[in-house]
């Protein structure tokens, strides 16, 4: 096929479809036949960033895999809206064994396959952020510690989704939770907590790290395709955007992410052996306030009265995240 | 059944006389059982085990509470505790020691009666000369064979073969036929001890001819 | 042809003749030596086309079992004490998964205060987990209960734990035979699951079930429990037909009468009778009973021991059927409910209610405590003479305990 000259807007990375592309630009989920391995029919909510994430995972692998893997998925949103005895929405040899251990569980698969001699079979474990980095840490640092041959995937939406949004550590600092409510005189989750798992991952100097969003579909299956080229531990973060646990429009789950990554608060870059090599630059740097205000867990920092000592630290952590990751392009954003 | 109480300290293979000494009662067609009775794995802390050597299959698995033998691989416990416990006045003992029987006797007052029942060896002394390593079991089990007759010393270097190889083994053979030597020179003599040491006493370090029986094992260490 | 053996040795090898796929374990006493010398032969490439994973908690040890066992291999994994409850989270999730994991349980006490000695609170506490629990009296029953439990297990596709007590027979040398591999391989062919993650039929493992189907699911597992009985009692008599001597049984029967030195099955067996007191227990304090029994036997004290191999399923019909007509029940106890009694004695007194006959429950050796026959003597004289409580703590220093006010 001719290549076509196309306007920007319609085939920069921003674009799911791309069937005007060179057949291999195009994502795997322009394809009629693309393997819907998270098929249709589940029970995610409306908006749910995690069932869009993992579906673009997922697919991908089973692209560059050709049909050989294996999933270990820990319990969680994606568990439980995606199997229901008798139906289940998986198109691919799936098992959901508990909370903590889908990193345990993979390398289980992963060995047997081994001890077989099947490595062409590959194996991805995948949670939530509670299931991963707290629940789940241990067995997490145990598969990457031993460099298991497993692609860990978190899907990130910031707090205990499946059982009513209470804080993970991977909530942010004055988001409103269940059990971080919104009284008191530090309304929401407290300052100076939490945890960024995936500096924990390049910390065990595993082959490859990376983050994504929501926001930006063609990246996230860039890096399951690089991440699938690599053998050994392997971990993807992604930022979900979880429209009930955030109090966010349902139609608003990719522009959330996006800004996200615009005011700096997502970092999106990879590593490789514990060094970032690569960093998502900030296009048009957003103000952070943009990005909390529509989000019904921050409401209590803009009030009648905006909390301005609560704002301000948040914009320190965008601006740290900034200067580690080096998010600005050079000679500033547009 | 015979039963022996092997005490000693962490590190100075208890487990190990154990299992050599019910290595040597199997090879000789008998039954045999070695259960250690472990603590906490610390290095010099006390350690018991307990090996039964029978004509018939045994099938108690309680702690040994009256044995026939007791063998102490560590002097130092003989004044902490009664390591003679249950031990009949006509029982067996071997104790690692430059004392004499009757020095044993006077500090322990369970310790074996019987006159020729009681061996005291300095296997300190002689694993230090021979092996190279503060580890005395195999010493203190050459001197039970002589001591008991329960097993051969032919066995009992079989089961140190089959454990360990090279000088390590043929250490262990060595200070087995040297302290089995010992035993026979100085039974009996309920006032003689190693106060010196095995140098000053008239013990002759015997030549890999002289053995009584052939050493298996590095033939640089048996030429020595 | 036969050994002296370290337990720990000789199960490591039993478990190599099985030719597992995939072993791994966290370390913890009386457990350790096992894995060690599994992980030697699987470095050698003694244990071929196996995988041994160092993994960092017991936790994890179970989890990767599941994930290899649903992947459709042959797993094993061993652990005691802490660790079992450290796991016991996923204990219960790979019997619910149906995946037929072979578990060996050092059995050892459970803490505070801690301590690394022998009794049978790990697995009891596990009792309801739906896995089967099969005790080993001795290292050679260890041995040949390792083969059994897994063809067991492979056949009713349901996990096994192997319990033998820690350091007593995990630690002690003893004159042993294993299997040949020839035997082995005869005995037990290749596993093929009855369900396992396949890439060609992809499936969905491990779903979550609703109110609607939950409680069939659990009767489900419990009627393959109940069933599990018969396949268990097939298997080991299969085992020893095939190497042609006497093995491992759920229930075995012994008296001074017995035609056999260890005692037969039920079926081979007269059960207790009048006069008689029937001695009830599981692992390596029926060895040193039965030691006891001919002085007993001089003082005009009779006793009929029925030694459980199967803890769970319970073999209740078979206990009943050994008590028959004895004077009074005796359960020697590795384990205790506080606030209730022993654990053992629960299971015995429920298959015994309508029986009519007394039963003492003595809770012996908790956290090595050693059991001595002279111990053993001494309560069984009491229960003869009628002297013995319902609740008895064997060698409970009175002096302590009052002392402790």
């Amino acid at each position: 096929m001719a290549k076509t000259h196309i306007p920007f807007m319609q085939t920069g990375t921003l674009v799911v479809g791309n069937r005007l592309l060179d057949e291999e630009d195009r994502a795997v989920q322009s394809y009629q036949n693309r393997p819907s391995t998270l098929t249709r029919g589940h029970r995610a909510c409306q908006g749910c960033a995690e069932a869009l994430a993992a579906r673009w995972v997922l697919d991908t692998a089973m692209e560059v895999t050709q049909g050989k893997l294996m999933v270990a998925n820990a319990t969680g949103c994606l568990e439980v809206f995606s199997t229901l005895y008798p139906e289940s929405a998986w198109r691919v040899p799936w098992v959901h064994s508990l909370f903590a251990n889908a990193a345990s569980v993979a390398t289980g698969i992963a060995a047997a396959n081994h001890a077989r001699g099947r490595d062409d079979i590959r194996v991805i474990a995948q949670g939530g952020d509670g299931g991963t980095g707290d629940i789940g840490l241990a067995c997490l640092s145990g598969m990457f510690e031993r460099n298991d041959d497993v692609l860990y995937v978190c899907y990130d939406n910031q707090a205990y989704m499946n059982t009513g949004v209470q804080r993970s550590g991977a909530t942010p600092p004055a988001a409103r939770t269940a059990t971080t409510p919104a009284v008191g005189p530090h309304p929401g989750n407290v300052f100076g907590q939490g945890k960024f798992v995936p500096k924990i991952a390049m910390a065990h100097d595993i082959p490859y790290v990376a983050t994504a969003t929501v926001a930006d579909l063609r990246d996230l299956e860039a890096k399951v395709r690089k991440a699938m080229s690599h053998r050994g531990a392997r971990y993807i973060h992604i930022l979900v955007t979880c429209p009930l646990g955030w109090g966010t429009k349902t139609a608003d789950s990719i522009k959330m992410a996006r800004l996200a990554t615009r005011c700096g608060l997502f970092p999106v870059f990879e590593a490789e052996y514990g060094e970032v090599t690569a960093v998502t630059k900030i296009r048009s740097q957003a103000p952070v306030e943009d990005y909390l205000r529509p989000q019904r867990r921050f409401a209590h920092l803009f009030g009648a009265k905006a909390d301005e000592a609560a704002l301000e630290r948040i914009r320190g952590a965008a601006e740290r995240n900034i200067r580690r990751y080096n998010l600005l392009p050079e000679g500033g954003v547009a | 059944m015979f039963q022996v109480v092997i005490h000693g300290r962490g590190g100075q293979g208890v487990v190990t006389a154990s299992e050599l000494l019910a290595r040597s009662g199997f090879a000789a067609g008998f039954q045999v059982q070695a259960i250690p009775s472990f603590g906490s794995e610390r290095m010099g802390a006390p350690v018991v085990a307990y090996t039964r050597i029978s004509t018939e299959r045994i099938i108690t698995r309680e702690p040994i509470l009256n044995p026939d033998a007791v063998i102490v691989q560590d002097p130092t416990l003989l004044r902490t505790m009664n390591v003679f416990d249950g031990l009949a006045p006509d029982g067996w003992a071997v104790v690692n020691t430059r004392e004499s029987p009757n020095e044993v006797r006077e500090a322990c007052p369970d310790a074996p009666r019987a006159g020729g029942h009681l061996a005291t060896v300095p296997a300190d002394d002689i694993v230090r000369e021979y092996l190279g390593r503060p580890i005395p079991s195999a010493a203190l089990l050459g001197a039970f064979a002589a001591l008991t007759h329960q097993i051969t010393l032919e066995a009992l270097a079989a089961s140190i073969n089959r454990l360990f190889k090279g000088k390590v083994a043929a250490g262990n053979v060595n200070s087995a036929n040297v302290a089995y030597q010992w035993v026979l020179d100085h039974l009996g003599q309920e006032d003689a001890g190693a106060h010196g040491g095995i140098a000053h006493v008239d013990v002759d370090r015997p030549s890999t001819s002289e053995l009584p029986i052939p050493i298996a094992g590095d033939p640089e260490v048996t030429n020595a | 042809m036969l050994e002296l053996l370290e337990g720990s040795q000789a199960v490591a090898r039993a478990v190599g003749l099985a030719r597992p796929g995939v072993v791994c374990a966290y370390p913890i006493s009386p457990q350790t030596h096992i894995v060690e010398a599994l992980s030697g032969m699987v470095r050698t490439g003694k244990l071929a086309n196996c995988d041994y994973i160092n993994v960092e908690s017991e936790f994890a040890a179970m989890s990767v079992s599941i994930g290899a066992s649903a992947a459709g291999a042959r797993v094993y994994t061993a652990t005691a004490s802490q660790g079992l409850l450290y796991m016991a989270e996923a204990v219960y999730n790979a019997s619910g998964l149906k995946l037929p994991i072979v578990m060996t349980v050092a059995n050892r006490a459970l803490g505070a205060p801690i301590n690394i000695w022998n009794d049978q609170s790990d697995s009891l506490s596990q009792r309801d987990s739906g896995w089967l629990q099969l005790f080993a009296v001795d290292n050679q029953e260890a041995i040949d209960l390792h083969v059994i439990a897994y063809k067991v297990a492979e056949e009713l596709s349901l996990p096994v734990m192997v319990c033998m007590d820690g350091f007593v027979l995990t630690h002690a040398s003893d004159v042993v035979e294993l299997p040949t591999q020839e035997q082995v391989d005869a005995f037990l062919p290749p596993i093929t699951p009855l369900e396992k993650l396949d890439i060609a039929e992809p499936r969905s493992m491990g779903m979550m079930a609703g109110p609607d189907v939950f409680t069939e699911t659990k009767y489900l597992a419990h009627m393959a429990l109940v069933g599990a009985s018969k396949v268990i009692k097939r298997v080991a008599d299969q085992y020893a037909a095939h190497l042609g001597r006497d093995a491992w049984q759920p229930v075995r029967v012994w008296g001074p009468d017995s035609p056999s030195e260890r005692g037969g099955p039920v079926s081979a067996e007269r059960p207790a009778q009048q006069g008689e007191i029937a001695v009830i227990g599981m692992g390596s304090v029926m060895g040193t009973m039965q030691a006891a029994v001919p002085r007993l036997k001089e003082q005009g004290i009779k006793i009929r021991l029925v030694t459980l191999g199967s803890y769970r399923p319970f073999p209740a019909r078979s206990v009943r059927e050994a008590i028959g007509t004895a004077d009074r029940v005796v359960v020697l106890d590795r384990a205790l409910m506080p606030g209730v009694g022993g654990v053992l004695s629960a299971d015995v007194r429920r298959s015994m209610a309508r029986l009519g006959i007394p039963m003492h429950s003595v809770i012996a050796g908790l956290g090595g405590r050693s059991i001595t026959e002279r111990s053993l003597g001494k309560v069984l004289t009491q229960a003869k003479a009628g002297e013995l409580g319902e609740l008895e703590f064997m060698d409970l220093k009175r002096d302590l305990v009052e002392g402790a006010g």
